[in-house]
């Protein structure tokens, strides 16, 4: 009983999570300064392209988060322990949420740029893929009886969808190479980036990655909580 | 009328052995840090009014379930470690047959004997049949079988890869008045030939008579243990009742 | 024969008996698949040329649907009498279990995929019997057991199980519904197994990777 309010240990989230704010919020406000002031604009693409600096970024920090879905799950079935299954949880979650960042930003940057809202080549069809995997990891929760189930269940989905991940790419790659479309754009892109452009690209990147280990770390924390509220109800009854 | 082999007469002393044993399902402890021991040929009865935990304690010891704590060895077998062969040992009656519907009766025997690996199948199956007074229909398909008969078949189901471990859920439910009398002589017979019995029953009486050993369970805990002679009705009936009346 | 084949077969042959006892999900997926191919007559009506442009679409997307209302009802029937319990309470791997469920849903989908190729001739005059075709039809529905049997067996236990489970089966599965409706076209292009060896290829491999980790994925998927 005496435990309750020390569920979650002040050394673990107590420090850490207020300096990740202040200093992923320096970031950001940079990344901001950096994305509109800094960096020049595009030749052929006009202003619409510093959409890149989000949308990127955004997408790699997507994959990252399902790569730790895929690994807490492993973990949370061979050891069976909570906390990897909250970060799992944590990290589908947040992963969800910047994959969609992701998904709308692309959206916005190809309709000007290539005049549809959407192409389906590997890449988007692999990241739709990935978000769509992503819903149904958070509906298999909601819809488990209970919530040990729901974290099996989901751990199972998040295995499979992660190793189907690579095939889906090739399988949409093979699919192209008999549709194909005249789509050169963006991802022409790589080696012609401005030096400035990288730099961007990079802090941009590194930005993301501070906001996601804040909502991260935020949200696994928040499960603990929840779950140490459970256990206490039921001793309570 | 059973020859259950002493599964492992020289091996472990404990038919079953639970220990520490602890249960929750969402905010619902159903068995808190249960211990509980039965020896070979002997029958435990566990009582105890409704949800205080009984057949999640069956379930755990059939594998069924996994327990949140604790530890659960039955034939010297460890659930956690060796539970095929754990599971090879054991018979379980729940609360649902278990039976196919659309197969007759002799045909669900023969699936659960292959799934077993029972050798002499065909032989076992016309002995259980007869055992638990089945054989007039064998052939006919489970949907058209009372539910009486459906437990009947499913005690048979039960028996026969010759388990040393029966565990029994309320196995009275369905029974008429010459099922019951099947049911003691089938328990009886069971632990007469060494397998050790656990039971569940709302029966108190039955229980008492049919049992060697008692335990209480009162909100998934032990609340009484002792052998069947020491304890009487009054005491079963003081601890249910008290429960019964402190649950919400 | 390995005890794992042994439970296999057993579950698979029981499967394989009341099925043809009752008729019911063969008679249903068959009817499904019967219906949206009929329905696609009217929603296109595609002139001959059209169809077969689309008509590998068409095929694929019956299928696809027909198998999913398939095994949607693998574990339907044990787990309305709670016969899964019994599954479980056996000495048999779990590994069995799914295998034996594997192939009960395979060889639903394989029987109906047949029944309606006749159909196709009929409605839209389109032919697919070939020896290529076969193949591909045989790992894309391998394929599309291996996850579906895996995630039907956790949306049979859901609120909503007939929704959950083409959410959860369709992005994964895709795949492999892009390789049979490319190999389809192909093939009915006039080409060849030279045409259609990457996409067999990539079906075997998606076959293989499911497979083997469905079956170990299925024990976690089981417990209580």
């Amino acid at each position: 009983m005496a435990t309750v309010g020390t569920t979650r240990a002040p050394g673990k989230t107590g420090l850490v999570q207020p300096a990740l704010l202040i200093v992923g919020a320096a970031f950001l406000f940079t990344d901001l300064y950096l994305i509109f002031q800094y960096v020049p604009t595009e030749r052929v693409m006009g202003i619409v392209q510093r959409l890149f600096y989000f949308h990127v970024p955004t997408v790699w920090v997507g994959f990252l988060a399902f790569f730790i879905v895929f690994v807490s799950s492993i973990m949370y079935l061979v050891k069976r322990t909570e906390v990897w299954d909250r970060r799992a949880y944590a990290a589908g979650e947040v992963g969800m949420l910047f994959l969609t960042v992701a998904m709308v930003t692309g959206a916005i940057w190809a309709k000007p740029v290539w005049g549809v809202w959407w192409v389906w080549d590997a890449k988007l069809t692999t990241t739709f893929v990935l978000w769509l995997i992503y819903i149904g990891y958070l509906m298999v929760r909601a819809y488990a009886p209970d919530k040990r189930r729901g974290a099996r269940w989901a751990a199972v989905v998040g295995i499979v969808g992660f190793v189907d991940v690579p095939i889906v790419y090739y399988a949409a790659e093979l699919w192209r190479s008999l549709h194909p479309e005249l789509v050169t754009g963006p991802f022409a892109e790589s080696g012609g980036l401005a030096p400035e452009m990288r730099t961007t690209l990079y802090f941009s990147a590194l930005t993301f990655m501070l906001v996601f280990a804040y909502l991260f770390r935020e949200r696994t924390a928040q499960r603990a909580d929840e779950q140490a509220l459970d256990e206490l109800r039921a001793r309570v009854g | 009328m059973q020859e259950t082999p002493p599964a492992a007469a020289a091996g472990p002393a404990m038919a079953i052995a639970v220990s520490g044993l602890s249960k929750t399902f969402g905010t619902t402890r159903a068995l808190i840090d249960v211990d509980l021991r039965v020896a070979w040929g002997q029958t435990l009865a566990v009582l105890g009014h409704n949800g205080a935990g009984k057949s999640t304690l069956l379930r755990v010891i059939a594998s069924l379930a996994r327990p949140d704590a604790g530890t659960v060895v039955v034939g010297g077998f460890d659930r956690a470690k060796d539970a095929a062969r754990l599971r090879s040992i054991v018979g379980y009656v729940g609360h649902q047959p278990l039976l196919y519907d659309d197969l007759t009766a002799g045909e669900n025997l023969a699936f659960y004997a292959r799934l077993y690996g029972v050798a002499d199948a065909r032989a076992r199956i016309g002995q259980v049949l007869e055992d638990v007074g089945g054989s007039a229909w064998a052939d006919r398909r489970v949907r058209g079988l009372s539910n009486g008969m459906q437990k009947r078949l499913a005690i048979a189901r039960a028996l026969l890869h010759r388990p040393s471990v029966l565990l029994l859920d309320e196995p009275e439910t369905g029974l008429d008045v010459s099922g019951l009398a099947m049911l003691d002589r089938l328990v009886r017979g069971v632990s007469d030939g060494g397998a050790a019995v656990v039971m569940t029953t709302h029966g108190m009486e039955r229980g008492l008579a049919l049992a060697d050993q008692i335990v209480v369970l009162a909100e998934g805990r032990v609340a009484l243990a002792g052998r069947s002679t020491d304890v009487t009705p009054a005491d079963v009936r003081a601890i249910v009742t008290r429960q019964s009346e402190v649950a919400p | 024969m390995s005890a794992y084949v042994r439970s296999a077969l057993a579950i698979y042959r029981k499967d394989v008996m009341i099925e043809a006892r009752t008729r019911e999900t063969l008679s249903g997926v068959f009817m499904f698949a019967l219906v949206v191919a009929f329905i696609f007559k009217f929603t296109f009506d595609p002139a001959p040329q059209v169809v077969a442009l689309i008509g590998p679409g068409m095929v694929w997307v019956a299928y696809v649907f027909a198998g999913i209302v398939g095994m949607n009802r693998t574990f339907v029937l044990e787990r309305d009498r709670g016969t899964l319990e019994a599954l479980l309470l056996a000495p048999v791997p779990r590994e069995a279990i799914y295998l034996g469920k594997l192939l009960g849903a395979f060889t639903i989908m394989i029987v109906v995929e047949a029944a309606m190729l006749p159909v196709f001739v009929v409605l839209h005059d389109l032919s697919f019997l070939s020896l290529p075709f076969a193949v591909t039809a045989v790992l894309a529905t391998l394929g599309m057991a291996a996850v579906g049997t895996l995630f039907s067996a956790i949306a049979v236990h859901t609120r909503a199980r007939e929704l959950l489970l083409p959410v959860l089966f369709l992005p994964v599965a895709l795949p492999v519904i892009i390789a049979a409706v490319s190999a389809t076209s192909l093939l009915l292009d006039g080409g060849g197994w030279g045409d259609i060896d990457l996409w067999l290829r990539l079906m075997l491999a998606f076959d293989i990777a499911f497979l083997v980790l469905s079956s170990w994925a299925f024990e976690f998927v089981l417990e209580e």
